[in-house]
Parts: structure tokens; sequence; C-alpha cells
């Protein structure tokens, strides 16, 4: 149990850190690495708590995905820091104001906490113990049977948004040469080359 | 029938499928390599190497300090001092070739009417310092002596063609 | 004290001691590895490879090692320093801790954990990390153009593989690398899912940027890509990484299609064999796949590199995953 314990602290604490880092780090590629060690430790987390599915796709989507191309764009970026500080007594109170309205919705949400009676009821429900079915499965069955609309919902709000994307930066230029790879491969020798017996003096 | 074929090849990868065919079968061809301090290659009578300063079969340098050589060589890799022996015939002091600067086009051994430069069979010499590829006389007339029974032989088998 | 001592000293030294009987196999290969890709790739060429340095050239990568061990790091005034020794590390590191899920025979695996194939999944979408850290801190066009490409190339090859997987998945009913090879005692996964087989491989080779696919290293373009500045033991880190990751891809391969441990025939003079081994001869092949695609075929234009990934690849795994989905279902095949 020790082990245990000591093993979440160290995730824990690591993972507090990391998020601190986030937003204190003066390097903004500093800033995407700590956050991709902020979610490394929360899926750590996740592994402590039995949920290793979830861990694995945390790792997976986040870090191996949305992190990368965070990290491609802030790379990309030629940030002038100077120029950056300078805004920043400016800005001070829109964004202070800004702050202490989320702190005090948040605070709202917190206090007025009540669960749905609905999903009271989904918690009491029994689980099917870990060591039968792993929870992959059980995730599988909850996802595609009881929440089969919401999922596929979400599904398709993302559908949405990538058609969206490709919508938004697809543009069709006049006068462009593309490479038709099925026409070169169609090309046969036969029938794009001619061979002349060329005579002495006479050209083509 | 031709468009089935032609589309058949393409799904199933058959150019890609020869080609790797092709590398399977030279993986066991004869290697082509040289195991090469100890095994060398054939070298042309008209290799250019490492230059030598040769003697008569008496023992007497056959170079007369006529700096044909040196006016011609396209680096102005040779340097040349001379004056007269006390027996009256002429002959270099000094006789530098830098290597460093030598392209081996072959100029000086073509140059000259005694057949006393000539670049040798020799292409091993490298050296840990620029200093020891300054050849002085003393060490071209050293080659010389060293190579002589080959470059001999290779003149003589060029002989016909010059 | 006696109770301290069983619970948990004990049992931490065996694992120490089952990890120590995985990498030092696993570097031993890693090392020889390189041997006998110089030696493949110079046999197709009609070259003999290293031959100078011990009996047939056997010492060849001690003496590599030996030599990249005794030089200086240098580390680029204008680099990252923290970054930039962290990124060959990280490289490194990703492509052992994958091992850990491995299956070399029946229960021989040191994590034997529900979600292994997920597990490897994930480590190795890390494994743009350490190439794009690198070409980053470097503070050096050539490795971060080299650093881009590879980001963009190994996220778009890992859609396909995530597809292929699941579509041995759902062959396998499991996500656990024992059951998936223990699924393909019938009939080893390359036989049904060939067209999945040949895009793994070829997207393998894109996800460990092995030739004809090694645009983010390029030798004739950006000189060597992502590790121009490194040397000595840090490109050391960056190349044992590399080979380690092919292994790893290869054994993944293994895993997933050629049935893990198991004889290709369940038959007497095959059965005597020990898993271990036909594990690694498996392995093997794969590997002399790499070395022989590589001194076959030269490298892909970037652009039609997006394009099979993108445009054939993934529209391919995606319809075979839904086919594979469908045949299961309506055959009675499919697991509960």
């Amino acid at each position: 149990m020790i082990v245990q314990a000591l093993t979440f602290y160290l995730f824990s604490a690591v993972t507090v850190v990391a998020a601190v880092m986030v937003i204190a780090a003066r390097n903004p590629v500093h800033s995407v690495l700590f956050l991709i060690l902020a979610f490394f430790n929360s899926a750590g987390l996740f592994v402590l708590m039995g949920a290793e599915f979830l861990a694995m796709v945390l790792v997976v989507v986040y870090v191996g995905a949305v992190a990368v191309l965070f990290l491609f764009v802030v790379m990309m970026l030629d940030i002038d820091f100077l120029e950056l500080r300078q805004g920043f007594l400016h800005y001070l109170p829109v964004g202070g104001l800004i702050g202490l309205i989320l702190l005090a919705e948040l605070l709202a949400v917190a206090g007025g906490w009540t669960f749905a009676p609905e999903a009271a009821q989904s918690v009491a429900a029994p689980l099917p113990p870990l060591a039968e079915v792993p929870n992959t499965d059980a995730l599988g069955r909850l996802l595609y049977t009881r929440y089969v609309y919401l999922f596929q919902a979400a599904g398709l709000v993302l559908l949405v948004a990538m058609v969206g994307a490709i919508v938004l930066t697809l543009r069709q230029r006049e006068g462009v040469k593309r490479q038709r790879i099925a026409d070169q491969l169609r090309r046969r020798p036969g029938e794009v080359v001619e061979v002349r017996q060329v005579q002495p003096g006479q050209g083509v | 029938m031709a468009f089935l074929d032609r589309t058949a090849r393409t799904v199933f990868l058959g150019e890609l499928i020869a080609g790797m065919a092709l590398t399977f079968r030279y993986m066991f061809r004869r290697k082509v390599t040289l195991n090469y301090p100890y095994e060398k290659g054939p070298l042309s009578p008209r290799f250019r190497g490492e230059h030598a300063l040769r003697r008569y079969p008496n023992g007497e340098e056959r170079c007369i300090a006529c700096k044909l050589c040196e006016a011609i060589c396209p680096a102005q890799a040779i340097t040349i001092e001379a004056e007269p022996r006390p027996d009256g015939s002429r002959r270099t002091t000094r006789y530098d070739i830098d290597m460093t600067k030598c392209i081996y086009c072959g100029f000086c051994e073509e140059a000259c009417p005694v057949d006393a430069i000539v670049e040798g069979p020799n292409f091993e010499y490298s050296t840990e310092t620029r200093e020891e590829l300054y050849y002085n006389k003393e060490k071209l007339l050293a080659n010389g002596d060293r190579w002589e029974a080959e470059i001999a032989a290779r003149l003589e088998a060029d002989a016909p063609f010059r | 004290m006696v109770e301290f001592w069983w619970t948990y000293v004990w049992p931490t030294a065996i694992i120490v001691l089952e990890v120590v009987a995985i990498l030092v196999p696993l570097l031993t290969a890693v090392a020889y590895l390189t041997y006998v890709e110089r030696k493949v790739m110079g046999a197709m060429q009609l070259r003999k490879g290293p031959n100078v340095v011990g009996p047939f050239g056997l010492l060849q990568p001690i003496a590599d090692g030996m030599k990249l061990f005794f030089k200086e790091t240098v580390i680029p005034s204008g680099a990252n320093p923290v970054v930039f020794v962290i990124a060959p590390m990280l490289t490194f590191i990703l492509a052992l801790i994958a091992w850990a899920v491995i299956p070399f025979g029946e229960g021989m695996v040191l994590a034997d954990i529900n979600v292994g194939i997920l597990y490897l999944f994930a480590i190795s979408s890390l494994g743009v990390y350490g190439i794009v850290m690198a070409g980053w801190a470097s503070n050096s066009r050539y490795a971060f153009l080299a650093a881009v490409r590879s980001g963009a190339q190994m996220v778009s090859y890992e859609i396909s593989i995530g597809f292929i997987i699941i579509t041995v998945l759902l062959s396998a009913g499991s996500l656990n690398l024992s059951d998936i090879v223990l699924a393909q005692k019938t009939v080893w996964f390359f036989i049904p899912h060939l067209p999945m087989f040949v895009i793994f491989l070829v997207s393998i080779l894109a996800e460990t940027n092995r030739s004809p696919f090694d645009l983010p290293e390029g030798e004739s373009e950006l000189v060597a890509g992502f590790f121009v500045e490194y040397s000595a033991m840090t490109f050391a880190m960056f190349f044992l990484g590399e080979y380690a990751n092919m292994i790893l891809m290869s054994a993944l391969a293994t895993v997933l299609f050629l049935g893990g441990w198991l004889p290709p025939v369940d038959m007497v003079p095959f059965t005597w064999v020990p898993g271990p081994i036909w594990f690694c001869l498996k392995i093997a092949l794969v590997l002399f796949f790499f070395l022989w695609v590589r001194a076959t075929f030269p490298r892909f234009r970037y652009d039609q590199l997006m394009r099979l990934g993108w445009k054939v690849f993934l529209p391919l795994s995606l319809v075979w995953v839904v086919l594979t989905a469908t045949v299961l279902q309506y055959a009675g095949w499919a697991q509960s």
C-alpha cells in the first residue's frame, strides 16, 4: 500500500508542478513540453485507479496527436518575448477581470453541486468486478449500449469540425499544374514515342 | 485484357516485387570487393603515381637541369636550382617537388628530354605531416633507386605508343 | 524485517533481473543489427561489408561503440542545452520501455497488462517527440526541417497503423498481446489479413523513418536530418533508439500477424523448438525485410509519401476494418 501511495504522490506532485510550469515557463515550447509531462502523469494516475484503457487513450490521443500539433504550431512561431511583455500592464485589468469572473463561476458551480438523480442511480448500479471484465470491455459495453447516441453524436460533431476545417482551407487556383499519377502510369511507350529513320541532311 | 493485366500487376505490387527479387538474387552473386591492403587492382603502365628521379645504369643521375619540367608544371610544384659540377657537367643542386601542390598531370614526365623525372607506380605514400610531402632531390633519387625495375618495365611496355 | 524483505526487496530484485534479461540481449541485438545491415546491404550491392575488425568483422559494432563512447559531446552554442540532451535520452528510453509488454513465449512477458497493444501504440506515438525536440533544440535549419517532416510523417502513418491494429483486435477479441498470439493458433493473421499485413509492413518503415521513407534523415538533402548537430553518445543514443525501434516494430509485426512464438505448423519437429526461438526467427525475418527494402528502393518524394499515407493506406485500412467487422459479425465468429 505504501508503494501505491508513494506512486500516487509522485505522479500527482509532478502533474501539479508541470501544470504550473505550463503557465510559468518563459519559452512557449517549454510550456508545451511541460503540458505533455502533465498529460503523461495524469495517465499514470489513471493507471493507479485501475483505468488502464483511459490512461492509454489519454496518451495516444492527447500526447500522441493533439500535443504534437500544439508543438508544431508553437515551434513555428517566432515569438519576441520583449514585445509580448510590453502590453502586460495594459491588458492586466481586463485579464484580471476575466480571471475573477471565471473564478466566481467556478466557485458557484462547486458550491451548488448536486448529483442528478439518474447519475446517482448509475453510480449505484453494480459494476462488474475488475478481475472478471477488463475495463476496456466494460467501457465498450457502456459506450455502445447505453450512451450509443451520445457517442455517435460526439463523433458527428468532430466530423463536422473536420469537414469545416478542410472546406476553409480548400481553394482551387487556376493554372496550377498538378501531378496526376494515374495518367503517368497509364502512358505507354508506344503511345508517346515514335521511332523514325532520319536521313542524313534532311531532318525529321 | 492488357488493362486487366496492368491493373493486376499494380494491385499486387508487381514492380516492387520484381525489384526486390533482383536485389535478392544479387545478394548471392560473387562479390567484387578487393580486399585492398592485401589485394590490389591492375595498374596501367601509364599510371601516374609518386614521382621519382632516375639514374643511368652507371649510377650517374639523368637530370640535366634543363628546367623544362619546372616550366611546364601547371601547378608550379617543381623548384629547380642548378650550377655546373667540378667535372663541367650541368646538374641540379636542388630539385624539389611540393607533392601537396602536384596535380599528377604527368607533364613533367612528358617534358623531360632524358626520361629523368617520371611518375612511378607507387600510390601508397600518405604521410602524417605536410612537411613529409615536400620532396627534395634526395628523396626523389631514393624513389628512383627503389622503383627503377618497375619504372623501366613500365617505360618499355608503353614505348610503342609514345 | 523478514516480511519487508519478502514483500518488497525480493520481488523488486526479480523484476530488475527480468529487465536485465530482456535489455542485454536486446542491446546486443541492436548492435549486431547495424552489423547485419552493413553485411546484407553490402552483399546486395556486390560488396563484402565490414570484415576487418575481428573474424568476419564481428567486432565492428563494438569498435564503433567504443569510438562513439570516447568522443566528445558537442553542444552547439545556439542550442537549447536541456532539451538538446533530453531528446536522445527520450528516444532511447521509449524504444526500451515498450519491450515490457512483448510476449517472448507462453507466459514469458514482463508486464502482462490488459491493454498491451494500446500501450505499444501509445509508446510508438511518443517516439515523434524525441525527434521533434532534437530538431527544435538543435537550432539548425536542417534539423528543424527534418523534425517537421518526421512529425508529419509519423502522425500520418500512425493513423493507418491504428486501423490495422483494430482489424487485428477485432479478429482476436482482446487487447492483450499474449491473447492475440494465442488467437492465431489456427491460422496466422497475415493470411486472412494479407493486404493489411503489407500495409503494416510499409507503415512501420515510415514509422521508424527507414528507407524508402527516410526523409527525416535524408543524407543527401538534410545531411543527417534531425541529428545533424549530435555527436558522440547523444548520437549513439539516437542510433540505438532507432534500431531498437526497428526491432520493436518487427516484434509487433510478429505478434500481430506472424503468430508470435507459435511454430509455423503444430507438428512434432516444429514443436520441439522452444517458442522464444520461433519468436526471434520471425523478428529476424521482418528485420531482413527492412534491410532488403533499404537496399532495393530509392527514397520517396515528400508529397508522394503523404499521398500514400492519407489517400491510399487510410481508406484501404478503414474499408478493411469495416469488412472485417462485417464478416466477423455475419459469420458468427465475433466473440461475445
